[in-house]
């Protein structure tokens, strides 16, 4: 062993020692982000964990700044606004970071549930790590359809409209509801300060979430493209220095692709009529919600009844929490399963597929399409999941995850002797 | 390439319009403008005849409310000097007050006022023009657009397309026309071929020869004085006062992106010098053999 990695976290100076025996947050840090195991053969998908803590703190800083100039008023939003884009230091850019950044936050994080769906990361022992990804998820969509309504123009008071009279479907106390998330008897002034304070409020909810996630990811410890568990310390790597840079530069790239947007085409994935002021008397032609909502959106229009397409919308999300039970195959990664292979890609086209049908207009062919693309959504699920396990026959699983990649003879230093085998439980 | 762009949008256009019933508008043809790409800046020139066919055609109806005279003075915009910004906004009347007395009053215009409304209100502004009231335009080039379609909006992310805004308002202005045999036109509506449902409260604005251009030394105009040229120099006009800071926020990007590679090749070297400690970086798995379990 050439490097060598202390697992366990000493303090050097006496201030150290008399701090630790007090408050061991440093070996707490220690042990979560410096010597914790990592498998030595994660693939870049496993970057966007760390792409998505950057996107979140990005967001909450630029949206810290951002409060400090917006006025949310009904006869104000709007103009302040344009005072941020025209008159306050940089703060073009700060809104332009802050508006695109909810898109790359979306973009990181359907790479990254989608790579948990590939490599069957949802799978036991991370069922409840998983199952708070999709918590984590559904505040995501709360928070960016609340900051959306912030600006005040065309879209954001007629997206309003339309996404808080769904809740008018639910009987008997629909229209309480409706009538209370409206502060009045329509989209109004209180609507718009009480979604302020909400989308001021529900980040800060993301973050508590994301460390229940992150304490729920270091005691199964990271699944891998093989799905094989961690076996001995050859199989892994500690996270400092390893995962940390390797991270870091993925962050980077990341940033790249980032300020593109932010600096070249910034209003590409806005829509123009919210550079007109909400006009309570004029509808646009087509109320259309962000890209990230699309497939959603879709699958709320292709009900034909109200309540049910809530519900169809809903169960859309919900039923992520229930794939670790539906997945009857003992085997994680989909890199093993030839079959399934096939159905998880078939899976992203009807989502992607989803997502165009849910900008269009709901008439025509594209309402059947919605339909079928829809039933197909919810068989993945209840149908293909669940029967697939016991009918598919899996390739044959490497016996470790340094065999798979590296051949069992060749094997080089991986983390030292032990400090896989007991991963840390700490808290 | 640009060229070939124009022409084979300008062949798509020709072959859909024979085709298109009434009610439906063609696609509008891409113009080539001076802040396109990561370079682009906006023409000073351009800007300033803007800002005389806005003044002279549009203000009659149309505000330009976010945006003050100061503007008008400041880098990345028509850049006119700062004299001839204070004697533009003296030329406005400015309602101010209430004085000492308590009474409103009415001054002249400063650099650092607005643009003042042309109608004291929306209903005043509907009132006196046929019932609907003419837009502001300080945001009009990014509250405008139409729809790019498959598979076009793909590629204007690699190609940093984002002038439909202006390719649409340009084409408007141009669009006025005779209306198609059988089509009814209501009293009060105007057919606009680029209008989407092609009838327009606004009637044509403009007419060859309306605003006189500032003239070269030989004594010809700096640009023709066609309605072609006033729809691209309003238009010019108008993208920079949605998007005053563009130039800005071009020229830091490509700082920014510059910086970015930089670091990106620096961090991917660190970590292939960490990660040969160890031999090397693995990722992902070996392909299974094809051989399926007993």
């Amino acid at each position: 062993m050439s490097d060598h990695h202390p697992t366990a976290y000493v303090p050097k100076s006496a201030f150290g020692k008399w701090f630790e025996s007090r408050l061991p947050i440093a070996g707490l840090i220690h042990s979560s982000f410096i010597a914790f195991p990592v498998p030595r053969n994660l693939t870049y998908f496993w970057t966007f964990g760390a792409i998505l803590v950057f996107m979140l703190a990005s967001q909450i800083v630029t949206g810290v700044f951002l409060a400090m100039y917006y006025t949310p008023h009904a006869d104000m939003a709007f103009q302040s606004v344009e005072h941020i884009m025209r008159d306050v230091n940089y703060g073009w850019l700060i809104r332009y970071l802050h508006a695109n950044g909810a898109s790359m936050f979306f973009i990181a994080v359907y790479i990254h549930i989608f790579r948990n769906f590939y490599y069957g990361s949802y799978k036991a022992p991370r069922e409840v790590l998983y199952i708070l990804g999709v918590i984590i998820f559904l505040l995501m969509m709360a928070t960016a359809f609340l900051g959306y309504v912030l600006p005040w123009g065309q879209m954001s008071y007629w997206g309003a409209t339309v996404i808080t009279n769904l809740f008018s479907a639910v009987p008997v106390i629909g229209d309480t509801v409706v009538s209370f998330l409206w502060g009045g008897y329509s989209v109004g002034n209180p609507t718009l300060n009480r979604f302020f304070s909400l989308h001021f409020l529900l980040p800060f909810m993301i973050a508590g979430v994301v460390v229940l996630h992150i304490w729920a990811l270091h005691v199964p410890g990271q699944n891998n493209p093989t799905g094989v568990p961690i076996k001995s310390g050859k199989d892994a790597v500690p996270f400092t220095p390893y995962a940390t840079i390797k991270d870091l530069f993925a962050v980077s790239v990341f940033l790249i692709f980032f300020a593109w947007w932010v600096f070249y085409i910034p209003n590409y994935l806005g829509h123009a009529d919210n550079y007109i002021p909400a006009n309570p008397s004029v509808t646009p032609a087509h109320i259309v919600p962000e890209w990230y909502f699309l497939p959603f959106y879709a699958i709320l229009r292709a009900i034909p009844d109200k309540l049910g397409g809530v519900i169809a919308m809903i169960a859309a999300i919900l039923i992520w929490c229930f794939m670790p039970w539906l997945d009857t195959s003992k085997v994680r990664s989909t890199a093993y399963r030839p079959t399934y292979k096939i159905f998880f890609w078939v899976f992203v086209a009807v989502c992607i597929f989803l997502g165009w049908l849910g900008a269009k207009p709901a008439e025509g062919w594209y309402v059947v399409a919605s339909q079928i693309a829809t039933a197909y959504y919810f068989a993945h699920f209840l149908i293909v999941l669940p029967v697939l396990g016991f009918i598919e026959r899996p390739l044959p699983l490497p016996s470790s995850i340094l065999e798979s990649v590296m051949g069992v003879q060749k094997g080089g230093a991986g983390m030292p002797a032990g400090a896989a085998a007991s991963p840390p439980t700490q808290g | 390439m640009m060229k070939r762009t124009i022409l084979l949008a300008a062949a798509l256009v020709g072959l859909s319009g024979p085709a298109l019933a009434a009610g439906e508008t063609p696609t509008p043809p891409q113009l080539s403008w001076s802040w396109q790409g990561p370079f682009g800046k906006f023409d000073r020139a351009q800007l300033q005849r803007g800002f005389k066919v806005y003044r002279e055609v549009c203000a009659s109806c149309h505000g330009l409310t976010y945006v003050s005279f100061r503007n008008l003075a400041q880098p990345g915009g028509p850049e006119f000097s700062e004299a001839q910004v204070r004697a533009l906004a003296a030329e406005y009347k400015i309602q101010d007050g209430p004085n000492e007395a308590g009474d409103m009053f009415e001054r002249p215009g400063r650099p650092a006022d607005r643009f003042p409304a042309p109608f004291p209100n929306e209903n005043a502004a509907a009132a006196a023009n046929g019932g609907k009231a003419p837009p502001d335009l300080s945001l009009m080039p990014k509250a405008r657009t139409f729809e790019r379609g498959f598979p076009f909006f793909v590629l204007d992310v690699f190609r940093q397309y984002s002038e439909n805004g202006s390719d649409y308002l340009a084409a408007l202005l141009k669009g006025y026309k005779e209306p198609p045999a059988g089509f009814e036109v209501p009293p009060g509506g105007h057919y606009n071929e680029y209008y989407p449902g092609n009838i327009i409260a606004m009637p044509n604005p403009m007419s060859d020869g309306q605003v006189e251009y500032p003239k070269l030394e030989n004594g010809q105009p700096q640009a023709p004085e066609t309605v072609d040229q006033y729809a691209r120099d309003v238009t010019a006009f108008l993208m920079w006062t949605a998007e005053p800071h563009l130039e800005a926020r071009k020229e830091l990007g490509f700082k920014v992106i510059v910086f970015l590679l930089l670091l990106t090749g620096l961090l991917y070297f660190t970590k292939k010098k960490i990660w040969a400690r160890i031999g090397g970086e693995v990722e992902g798995h070996a392909t299974p053999p094809m051989t399926h379990n007993p």
